[in-house]
């Protein structure tokens, strides 16, 4: 069996690039919630990810540095949140609480994620180094 | 790498938490700041919050909070007949602030939450980012 880097990370690799991008939402969110007029934004990571599987499914390089770059990501990952109470007074919808649960579940899956590819590159050291 | 970017953002949250705590106690120290005249009554300070916009990126991504000025309280001002106060005018009132003490430490103790809040983002990033850098380390 050939070892491949590429099937070895598998979509652990997308993943922890929406986590990052969900981070940053989210820290948004966090950030804005004293904001009048303000909506909670989050990313729809089943979106997400489907669109990063299909990318990474039918990558389009660029071969000549005057093409265009092309996104496949539709961009309608990001969505509104909607909100558990409609009139907060000011048009903002941020829940503190619920922003920050969202902040530290998203941290410690994108920590599983890293434990999964340290343990990945574990395997694949000691497939290259060989019993000695 | 964007995990950068929440140092950027959890900061502009740092810093226009801080202005608040600023205008909050310039406040409560003025609270009782009597003055002999409407126009030199000091009156209430709150600054205004407005989400920040990537403006290379559009309204989808977020660049933080930035503190677009400063407003005085319009709230009608306390008027006092006190003849004997040195400030009182010729027909013996003073004016006093419009400041709620009650809403000022109100004000206070949610700023200095969301103050945490923002310190803790940073601080969840840092360990994101440093777990990130060790990846694949024995």
């Amino acid at each position: 069996m050939a070892i491949s880097f590429k099937n070895a990370f598998g979509l652990h690799e997308q993943g922890m690039l929406l986590r990052e991008q969900r981070t940053v939402l989210l820290a948004d969110n966090i950030v804005n919630a004293d904001t009048p007029g303000y909506k909670a934004k989050d990313l729809d990571f089943k979106v997400a990810l489907a669109n990063a599987q299909e990318r990474q499914s039918t990558p389009i390089n660029r071969t000549h540095e005057k093409h265009f770059e092309i996104s496949t990501s539709s961009r309608s990952e990001v969505k509104f949140r909607l909100a558990d109470q409609t009139d907060t007074g000011d048009g903002n919808s941020v829940d503190i609480h619920r922003e920050r649960n969202a902040f530290t579940e998203n941290s410690m899956e994108y920590q599983s994620s890293m434990q999964f590819l340290n343990s990945k590159i574990g395997g694949l050291r000691k497939a290259l180094g060989g019993q000695s | 790498m964007s995990l950068y970017r929440v140092f950027d953002i959890a900061g502009s949250g740092l810093s226009a938490q801080a202005l608040r705590l600023n205008t909050t106690a310039s406040n409560i120290a003025n609270a009782e700041s009597v003055s002999s005249s409407l126009d030199t009554t000091y009156r209430g300070r709150h600054p205004v919050f407005a989400a920040q916009y990537d403006q290379a990126l559009g309204q989808q991504n977020g660049a933080g909070v930035q503190v677009l000025g400063i407003v005085e309280s319009d709230a009608p001002l306390t008027t006092e007949y006190n003849p004997s106060h040195p400030l009182a005018d010729e027909n013996g009132f003073i004016y006093k602030p419009n400041v709620n003490i009650m809403e000022e430490m109100a004000n206070m103790i949610s700023a200095s939450r969301s103050y945490d809040a923002n310190v803790q983002i940073a601080d969840a990033a840092k360990q994101m980012l440093t777990r990130t850098l060790s990846l694949g380390q024995r």
